[in-house]
């Protein structure tokens, strides 16, 4: 009786999942495999290993290992003085709001703030620092980009948080731990898995957000992301662009198997 | 002890400061004469003015939000079978194959999603534009869906089903009258979060949307691109505005629900 019904409700998803989750993924593999003249080669894979390549994909990694570390610090404390506030639901949604507003248009706000004669360039001149380039550098890169993701971290470390049992806490207090040997040996390790997924939420967008390179850094970073959307959009290359799909995508895999499960993503 | 809070104060304090500058920096600038984000000459309303005759810009607007209301139906539909389809599989280790290859679209990069969508609709010969950027809305909302409705159904006591087919029930009428009724607060959040997502794509909608057609985000990204443009700063100020009424209704709505919910259940335990 039930497997009629099963099989009904299956037809539509599981059309959907072949053509839409399956078939474009075994297209990336199967066109990587393909040169530009549309001849069946490894080539693609030998380029890939090239130092242009090579430098590429290492300084995507880099930057998204950078990116990953700051958002780390900065969400990681502010996760944990939410749990201490009175209104922390009222918090909570403050820090949530943002990430409904679109990245487009945040990223832009940042052209005017970090450009030339900017607030932050006027602040800069008045210090003494004196004027110079902050937009479209790998620095204002590595900023913006943390701006963007440090919801993305706070929630689920704050979520880790809030399960948190507290008596742990007390009990370490009462047999003589300081405040750092409590966190470092009782809080932090029982709040490893929103760290996980945490880190796993910034750290593959990190890797493939394209838009951020060509609007704040001004083409100096490029990312995975960047090198993806320039050859399927600009020199055509499918097969050279579905290539480093397939490493951005194993990428993808490594740090879900690091990381376990939870994920969490807005674009 | 006293220090240390006013530390911890002044820290949240500066992290909300940096989360929300960027924003009302746009906005307080949208209303700048001068016409850039540096230096504040006087107060006007022009640039909402030039927003709201910019035809091709309302055009791009309208038919983002026949996207994404177009797509979100469609992907709440189908993500309503998948969610039935996961919920009904019987063998453990089918139901996770099934629940991994769903949630394939949700962990993906959007340049994954975008560049490989890009081939597939290529490869099926349909034209880039309104049709493939809808196509590729709906797909990447279906898992959302699924994810939304799923727990919903796991939370429905089967004893619901046995009691309606012991009545006489037809299966339709099972569905219509029992499960549909029983899971719509996670249709409805389904639905809310494919509008959202839909709306807020940029990424695959760049890759599948070729040159007759256009929508927000891509707009805002090609203007973005030229540099500063006050329109972009008027347009941000509304869509703000908006999104926080949608969010604040949302907000209040699942709220409403949550207590119908809570009143329901007390009936039940």
């Amino acid at each position: 009786m039930t497997k009629k019904w099963t099989n009904t409700y299956l037809i539509p998803y599981v059309l959907w999942i072949g053509l839409f989750v399956v078939a474009p993924l075994a297209m990336v593999l199967y066109y990587s495999f393909f040169d530009i003249q549309g001849h069946f080669s490894f080539e693609n894979y030998l380029r890939f290993f090239t130092p242009i390549y090579l430098k590429m994909a290492i300084s995507s990694i880099g930057y998204a290992f950078f990116i990953t570390f700051f958002t780390l610090l900065v969400a990681y404390p502010t996760a944990y003085l939410l749990t201490r506030m009175k209104n922390r639901r009222l918090w909570l949604m403050l820090i949530i709001l943002p990430t409904w507003i679109n990245i487009l248009l945040k990223a832009y706000a940042f052209i005017g703030l970090l450009g030339t004669y900017g607030p932050v360039d006027t602040l800069l001149a008045m210090s003494g620092a004196g004027r110079r380039q902050i937009l479209f550098t790998g620095s204002s890169f590595v900023f913006v980009s943390v701006y963007l993701f440090i919801p993305f971290m706070i929630l689920p470390i704050y979520n880790s948080l809030e399960k948190l049992n507290s008596s742990f806490v007390e009990a370490a207090y009462d047999l003589g731990a300081s405040a750092w040997a409590t966190f470092r040996r009782v809080i932090f390790p029982l709040t490893l898995e929103g760290v996980k997924s945490g880190c796993q939420a910034v750290f593959i967008p990190a890797l493939s957000l394209f838009m951020l390179t060509r609007l704040i850094a001004g083409n100096r970073v490029i990312t995975l992301g960047t090198a993806i959307e320039e050859h399927f959009l600009v020199t055509q290359d499918w097969g050279m662009g579905s290539t480093i799909a397939v490493f951005l995508i194993l990428a993808m895999v490594v740090v879900m198997a690091l990381m376990g499960k939870g994920w969490l993503k807005r674009w | 002890m006293v220090k240390k809070r006013i530390g911890s104060t002044l820290f949240l304090l500066c992290v909300f400061v940096v989360l929300y500058l960027p924003i009302f920096y746009l906005m307080f600038y949208s209303f700048n004469k001068a016409g850039n984000m540096t230096h504040f000459t006087g107060f006007t309303f022009d640039w909402y003015k030039e927003v709201f005759s910019d035809k091709r810009l309302i055009a791009i607007v309208v038919d983002t939000v026949i996207v994404a209301l177009l797509s979100s139906l469609l992907s709440t539909v189908l993500g309503v079978f998948g969610a039935l389809a996961i919920y009904l599989t019987k063998g453990r280790h089918y139901k996770n194959m099934l629940l991994s290859l769903n949630n394939i679209l949700m962990v993906s990069p959007d340049v994954i999603i975008g560049a490989s969508f890009l081939i597939l609709f290529t490869l099926l010969g349909i034209k880039l534009g309104f049709i493939s950027v809808l196509l590729a809305h709906i797909a990447f909302s279906v898992p959302i869906v699924v994810l939304m409705v799923l727990p919903k159904l796991q939370e429905m006591s089967p004893t619901l089903i046995d009691a309606a087919r012991d009545l006489g029930a037809k299966r339709l009428d099972v569905l219509l009258k029992v499960v549909i009724p029983f899971i719509t607060p996670g249709i409805f959040a389904g639905f809310f979060m494919a509008l959202t997502y839909s709306l807020d794509d940029f990424a695959v909608t760049f890759f599948v949307t070729g040159n007759g057609f256009s929508t927000l985000s891509v707009e805002i990204y090609s203007r973005a691109r030229q540099g500063i443009s006050m329109s972009v700063n008027a347009l941000s100020t509304l869509i703000f505005l908006i999104t926080l009424a949608i969010v604040l209704v949302y907000y209040f709505s699942t709220r409403g629900m949550g207590k119908v919910k809570q009143l329901s259940g007390g009936e039940d335990a």
